[in-house]
């Protein structure tokens, strides 16, 4: 789950990380009283789970308040990589001495939190990483002893020569590891860590990725969920304990399983046709899911033809076959649909789906190609 | 011969009396899985079916079922602590098959499993099977046949797809392994591939691979330098597409080496023959073979 940057930012805050005021405005009328209460310069930035924001025209300066109020009114509403923006976070426009990079992800090869700093920050830090790898400094550290003070100090004069700031650059490190415990995040970044000219290390901005397996033991944090922020269909997936990520094409795939449904959208591609959709129905086999999940195909305008791509193992054939039937009964499907179906109860799922009037393939070859001359 | 397990395999069941231990307990059971025990804190004492005996601690399991195997349906909340529990008990090969473990907890598991010398098999995987002798899992046993392919996916129904078209086209399984498509798994591609070059009844290999990380590129690597073996590979998402990234770190930490296609070249510079789709899986294994 994304956190928008206002609460990877408190987050920060209640770990004594020094972030530097702002607050989050919905309407260009508080965007403006919140600019007048702090007065002079602020930036409006758009609260929105996607990269890219200021290329985008999500973050504007504004000199006074009421040019605060033009921005938010111009940045709210407007759609970044898909996702409208909801909400702008305004802050005083800060003094930057220097920009730094701070993040910690769980690294796959080394199966250990990693700790990635680099004196290169700010916006440009990915080709920063390609261009010049040297530049950053990682740090694998052992979750059984943690980021010890030695190796955060190590690397807070990676990014700065003074002592001073690279000891406050070391407590930063260390409160943002102890953070992304304490809320379970799969990833948290500061990216600028700011030197203001007085000297002050500061978090500027902060991203926070939670580990969805994360929330059902953390309610505090599952609460910070803005349902707003995530395209709609995907919200309903969510609610319907389905895996849904909308594409360009006209073959609406309902498959079990993310390998599978991965395998089934490159098939439908090998025949010539486009995908609509990756859409896994997961493991188990409530016929619910099955009708959540045309629910949602079918409200695809751009779908031409549906197919499912079954093979039962947990999953069993006579629950979807029994979804199917229940979802044509409730709404039209409109478009044709192919049914590939194999494994536990297959004899009984196609049972049913003859009754109702439908047919079912075993080879998923078949099955696929059928589908994209449909389209 | 076989990976992992055969009829040696001596199995403790962690949360045999839960709704899907309970069910992939028996179906085990049938396909002839040496099941020696259960664990449910709070049943010991207990007979599972009227033969399995049910203990309150893995460490009691082991003691007095000589189990040497534990395979782990209990709910995610608790998987972490189970699998701690079965390292702790010493037993060599913990298969978890729960899904939804957080990535941060699999942080603190993986050292202290991998110091207690065990294979962890997953979390979030379908198990493993070798047919006719041992399944440990939820791999449906009827779709496997006894063979010489060693099967190994980061998947599961995919997995199946692969194996049905392995057995209907007559080319039986030594092993099959289903490694987890979660972050932080226990066993990975290479622990496989060397199991399977080092197992005298497995002639050909099958690896089914999936976008995200690099575990492929290493595993291809291993292959180049050690696997005298024939391989096949697979790789789905070859479609997917990239996905809203919201952080840097991901892409300054692996690059571009997550794709499909970056996968895919790897595989095919370690002289991996690359399926385009499952049903060349058949074809291809006739090519090298």
């Amino acid at each position: 789950m994304n956190l928008h940057e206002y609460q990877a930012r408190d987050i920060l805050r209640r770990h004594g990380i020094p972030v530097p005021p702002g607050e989050v405005a919905a309407t260009p009328a508080e965007a403006k009283a919140i600019a007048e209460r702090f007065g002079g310069k602020v930036v409006i930035k758009a609260q929105v789970h996607a990269g890219g924001r200021g290329k985008a025209g999500g973050v504007k300066l504004a000199k006074t308040a009421t040019e605060a109020e033009a921005h938010a009114r111009a940045i709210l509403g407007m759609t970044i990589k898909g996702l409208t923006v909801h909400q702008v976070l305004v802050a005083p426009a800060a003094d930057i001495a220097s920009e730094s990079y701070v993040g910690i992800i769980v690294d796959r090869a080394s199966q250990r939190p990693v700790l990635m700093v680099s004196a290169a920050g700010g916006i440009d830090i990915e080709e920063v990483a390609a261009k010049t790898p040297q530049k950053i400094h990682r740090l694998g550290v052992d979750p059984r002893y943690g980021l010890l003070p030695h190796q955060a100090l190590g690397l807070g004069f990676a990014l700065y020569k003074d002592v001073a700031q690279a000891r406050a650059a070391a407590d930063i490190m260390q409160k943002l590891y102890t953070a992304v415990y304490a809320v379970g995040a799969s990833l948290a970044e500061v990216n600028p860590l700011v030197t203001t000219p007085d000297g002050t290390v500061q978090a500027l901005d902060a991203k926070i990725v939670v580990d969805d397996n994360e929330l059902d033991r953390r309610p505090d944090i599952a609460a910070l969920r803005d349902p707003t922020a995530d395209a709609p269909a995907e919200v309903l997936a969510r609610e319907a304990g389905l895996t849904f990520i909308k594409l360009e094409g006209t073959v609406g795939c309902c498959v079990n399983g993310a390998g599978l449904a991965m395998a089934t959208m490159d098939l439908v591609k090998y025949y010539g046709g486009e995908p609509a959709n990756f859409l896994d129905i997961g493991g188990s086999s409530n016929p619910q899911k099955v009708v959540a999940a045309l629910r949602i195909i079918t409200g695809d305008p751009n779908v031409k033809a549906i197919l499912f791509n079954i093979f039962g193992g947990i999953t069993r054939g006579d629950d979807v076959a029994n979804g199917i039937v229940q979802a044509t009964q409730q709404f039209p499907l409109k478009v044709p649909m192919v049914i590939r179906l194999t494994g536990t109860n297959e004899r009984e799922g196609i049972e049913i789906l003859k009754k109702a009037g439908y047919s079912a393939v075993s080879d998923m070859d078949e099955a696929v190609k059928r589908a994209v001359e449909l389209t | 011969m076989s990976i992992f397990i055969d009829q040696s395999t001596r199995l403790v069941v962690q949360g045999i009396t839960g709704r899907d231990g309970s069910f992939h307990a028996k179906q085990m059971i049938s396909y002839g899985t040496k099941v020696v025990a259960g664990v449910t804190p709070g049943k010991g004492g207990q007979l599972f079916e009227g033969v399995v005996p049910v203990f309150n601690t893995v460490a009691e399991a082991v003691r007095e079922a000589q189990a040497n195997t534990a395979v782990i349906y209990v709910p995610a909340a608790v998987a972490a602590s189970a699998i701690f529990e079965a390292a702790d008990a010493g037993l060599g090969l913990i298969i978890c098959i729960t899904e939804g473990i957080p990535v941060l907890d699999m942080t603190r598991v993986l050292p202290f499993v991998n110091e207690r010398g065990a294979r962890l098999v997953g979390p979030n995987c379908p198990g493993l099977i070798s047919p006719g002798k041992s399944k440990v899992g939820i791999i449906p046993g009827n779709i496997c046949k006894p063979g010489k392919i060693g099967v190994v996916s980061r998947s599961g129904t995919l997995t199946y797809e692969i194996i049905h078209q392995l057995s209907t086209q007559g080319y039986g399984q030594s092993t099959c392994v289903g490694i987890g498509g979660d972050p932080l798994i226990g066993t990975n591609f290479i622990h496989c591939l060397s199991a399977f070059q080092n197992d005298p009844e497995t002639d050909a290999i099958v690896m089914i691979g999936e976008i995200g990380g690099t575990d492929e590129q290493q595993a291809a690597e291993f292959v180049r330098q050690g696997v005298k073996k024939p391989v096949i590979g697979f790789i789905a998402g070859q479609t997917a597409p990239p996905g809203r990234r919201m952080g840097h770190a991901g892409a300054i930490i692996s690059g571009s080496s997550g794709t499909a296609a970056e996968k895919m070249a790897a595989l095919e510079r370690a002289a991996i023959s690359v399926m385009k789709r499952p049903a060349d899986v058949v074809p291809l294994l006739k090519e090298r073979l």
